[in-house]
């Protein structure tokens, strides 16, 4: 890749990394927003990119042992946003957000299904000492899976 | 980023809780402690205004449910006035849509209640 095309792409992503509690919660969502609504997503779907994101941040506030921060990454790909959310910085003997503990969480299920919903691909990955990374994407309307 | 509760005596042993901003995992709990310090009094007929909410999450959804379930345990109930289109859209992709009222005004919303 040239300096120039390795620069455009590099700027196709945002890196946001916050504190673990809920008053960042808003923080992240804005930013999302922001990204979504550079690449033209209608306001509808930036809605409800908002929503999935900040419902992902939420269950690692609320369910996850805590880390110390939640780290998102939207990357802007062919007519889709990419949107992963990390929890990381885990104290010693702590363990991330699983899925199956996600999914079974007392009070998780309306959000797990609001992200499920919303989001048109939703993936975890579990990785035992950096914490989980949820990935979702949203495309564009009118744009296939 | 906040959430402004006001609540106020409505006719028919009812009260209003007006309810403007946004409500998250942040916000959230204010909202519980306005409901359940009603509930606490005795009040068991509530209109929960979101007109002038701009965003509400599965935290926000959680309270107002709890709110219900509590109310409802003693014969009452929550009417809910909401006319944003996408806080109508979470209600009605999780379902919620068929355990509140949901109307369009606050006059709506009473008439349901008596």
């Amino acid at each position: 890749m040239n300096p120039a095309a390795e620069r455009d792409a590099a700027a196709e992503i945002v890196e946001l990394r916050v504190p673990c509690r809920a008053e960042w919660v808003a923080l992240v969502r804005l930013a999302t927003a922001a990204v979504a609504n550079r690449l033209q997503f209608s306001i509808e779907d930036i809605e409800d990119v908002k929503l999935a994101v900040a419902e992902a941040c939420t269950a690692v506030i609320q369910h996850a042992a805590h880390g110390e921060f939640i780290e998102v990454t939207c990357e802007a790909m062919p007519g889709a946003l990419q949107v992963r959310v990390r929890d990381s910085g885990h104290a010693a003997g702590t363990q991330s957000l699983r899925l199956l503990d996600f999914e079974q969480a007392r009070g998780a299920g309306l959000g797990v299904f609001l992200i499920r919903t919303l989001m048109d691909e939703v993936s975890y990955d579990v990785h035992p000492d950096s914490g989980t990374d949820l990935r979702m994407v949203k495309r564009l309307a009118g744009r296939p899976g | 980023m906040d959430i402004k509760v006001n609540v106020r005596e409505a006719p028919g042993d009812c009260y209003v809780v007006d309810l403007s901003g946004e409500i998250d995992v942040y916000t959230s709990p204010k909202v519980k402690d306005a409901i359940g310090e009603l509930i606490d009094r005795g009040v068991y007929h509530l209109i929960i205004n979101l007109e002038k909410v701009r965003y509400i999450d599965s935290t926000g959804l959680g309270v107002l449910i709890g709110g219900l379930k509590r109310v409802r345990e003693h014969g009452g109930s929550v009417n809910l006035v909401c006319t944003n289109p996408q806080i109508k859209k979470i209600f009605d992709i999780t379902g919620l849509v068929k355990i509140f009222g949901i109307f369009e005004t606050e006059d709506a919303a009473m008439k349901a209640l008596a």
